[in-house]
């Protein structure tokens, strides 16, 4: 997701595609027809793509995963003609940690007001930022060290923490989510934080409704009014007004309340888009039927897009394998683990189909950027 | 005693270390595998990310042998090595 909270001038749009097997970078003039570069980095695994567009510069950051040679973070100022890795590594783990780092599940470029700050989330649970552009990362020792450390768990992609999200009004306000955990807010900038899971439910464990420890798939935050949250879990479609304080239930005009994306208007209040899957215990998209829900209402009630989507569909859509751009209107985009990209020009009402068979889809960005 | 091991260095991670398919390492008495890799680590500290995690550990799927034997049945990285001895590194069956 670009950093862009405005309609933009840039002309042409970016869209990044990471797989299980490599990256696809890909750009259009005209929002339909798309060019792809690719496979970057072959058979490396690219669970995380970063599109900072601020300060007048596009750099494309990715974190990489070889099954060998572990993973790592690269970044490219020149839509990825060229790449660039720290020596030392952008994101290491400090020795006195004992921990490695297994994989980078987010780059989350921060406010346009905060110009070099990145933030990186990852397996094992943990936090990172970046003030020199995303080049060098520092771990958050306040979630480092966090008592509940001992319990939380792993989802069955990992122990991560999947998504940061700083918030634009307040530098000091951030959202975690990780699995299994939970949201974890912090308001100190980072010194401390706190679980803020209430009403939000959790399945797998014996208390309904538990402080932390719930498995999160996805959060996304209002663009107006940035202590408004949502959030799809496993199991469950939430709406919190009050920073994460608590969480309503907005799944009741889903087919299912399972699934792994969220993803809210880069500038319209209310608006939500989810890709519901069965259950955990199926998962597939309902009944085989793909299909993206958009809500206009803050989750009162959904509409189901599937213009263009080619049916039956049997795969699912991770949880970071989705986006959108900052264009009016916005344009929608999503992968799914059977290799299909699909693209829309116009928030979902009509789908095209832009890349096919490739390998996974793990990780969708794209963005507006000016000419190369 | 002073001489020289050989590194063989497999294909994937050549560019990482000037496109040399292997390297001729000075080796000091009592050298451990590790601080052989540390050597090489200095001059080429990417390489030293592909072969071994911040912690210092082997990565899980790459394994290192010592004349045909493989160092994890030894000493793991504090394997002891000698002047003459050929280290091969290779990415073991993994992936999919």
């Amino acid at each position: 997701m670009s950093n862009g909270a405005e309609s933009d001038n840039g002309a042409l749009t970016l869209l990044a595609v990471g797989t299980k097997k490599g990256l696809w970078l890909g750009t259009s003039e005209d929002r339909e027809n798309y060019t792809f570069t690719g496979p970057h980095f072959l058979m490396q695994e690219i669970p995380s793509i970063g599109i900072d567009t601020r300060g007048g510069r596009t750099r494309i950051m990715v974190g990489l995963r070889s099954e060998h040679w572990g993973p790592t973070v690269a970044h490219s100022d020149d839509f990825g003609a060229t790449w660039q890795e720290p020596e030392l590594g952008a994101i290491t783990f400090p020795a006195d940690t004992g921990a490695a780092l297994e994989r980078v599940w987010q780059i989350q470029p921060d406010s346009a007001e905060r110009p070099n700050v990145v933030w990186a989330g990852c397996e094992p649970i943990s936090v990172w930022k970046s003030t020199d552009g995303g080049e060098h990362f520092e771990l958050n020792r306040g979630l480092w060290d966090h008592p509940h450390r001992s319990e939380w768990g792993a989802g069955f992609g990992g122990a991560a923490a999947h998504t940061v999200l700083p918030s634009p009004a307040d530098p000091d306000t951030i959202h975690v989510a990780m699995s299994t955990g939970g949201v974890y807010r912090s308001t100190d900038a980072g010194g401390s934080w706190m679980p803020r899971n209430k009403g939000i439910g959790a399945s797998f464990m014996p208390e309904e409704t538990p402080e932390f420890g719930q498995c999160v798939h996805k959060i996304a935050r209002d663009p107006n009014h940035p202590e408004v949250l949502f959030a799809q879990n496993h199991g469950g479609v939430y709406r919190s007004a009050n920073n994460g304080d608590s969480w309503d239930y907005i799944a009741a005009g889903l087919p299912a309340d399972f699934g792994f994306t969220i993803l809210t208007h880069p500038r319209r209040s209310d608006t939500a888009w989810v890709i519901p899957i069965a259950a955990d215990y199926q998962r597939i998209p309902p009944d085989g039927q793909l299909g993206v829900h958009r809500t206009d209402d803050a989750g009162v009630s959904w509409t189901c897009l599937t213009d263009g989507l080619v049916q039956p569909e049997y795969n699912v859509v991770l949880r970071d394998a989705a986006a959108v751009d900052t264009f009016e209107p916005v344009g929608l985009f999503f992968g799914t683990r059977g290799g299909t990209v699909y693209a829309s020009a116009d928030e979902g009402g009509h789908f095209v189909p832009v890349l096919n068979q490739l390998p996974d889809v793990l990780c969708v960005r794209a963005a507006a950027v000016g000419l190369a | 005693m002073t001489g020289e091991v050989t590194l063989l260095v497999p294909r994937l991670l050549q560019p990482l270390v000037g496109n040399s398919a292997e390297l001729a390492l000075d080796v000091g008495d009592g050298a451990t595998v590790a601080q052989l890799l540390d050597a090489v680590v200095a001059e080429f500290p990417v390489f030293g990310r592909r072969v071994r995690d911040e912690t210092g550990a082997l990565r899980r799927y790459v394994n290192i042998y010592l004349d045909g034997e493989d160092v994890r049945r030894l000493d793991g990285l504090k394997t002891r090595i000698a002047a003459g001895q050929e280290l091969m590194i290779i990415q073991s069956v993994a992936g999919g």
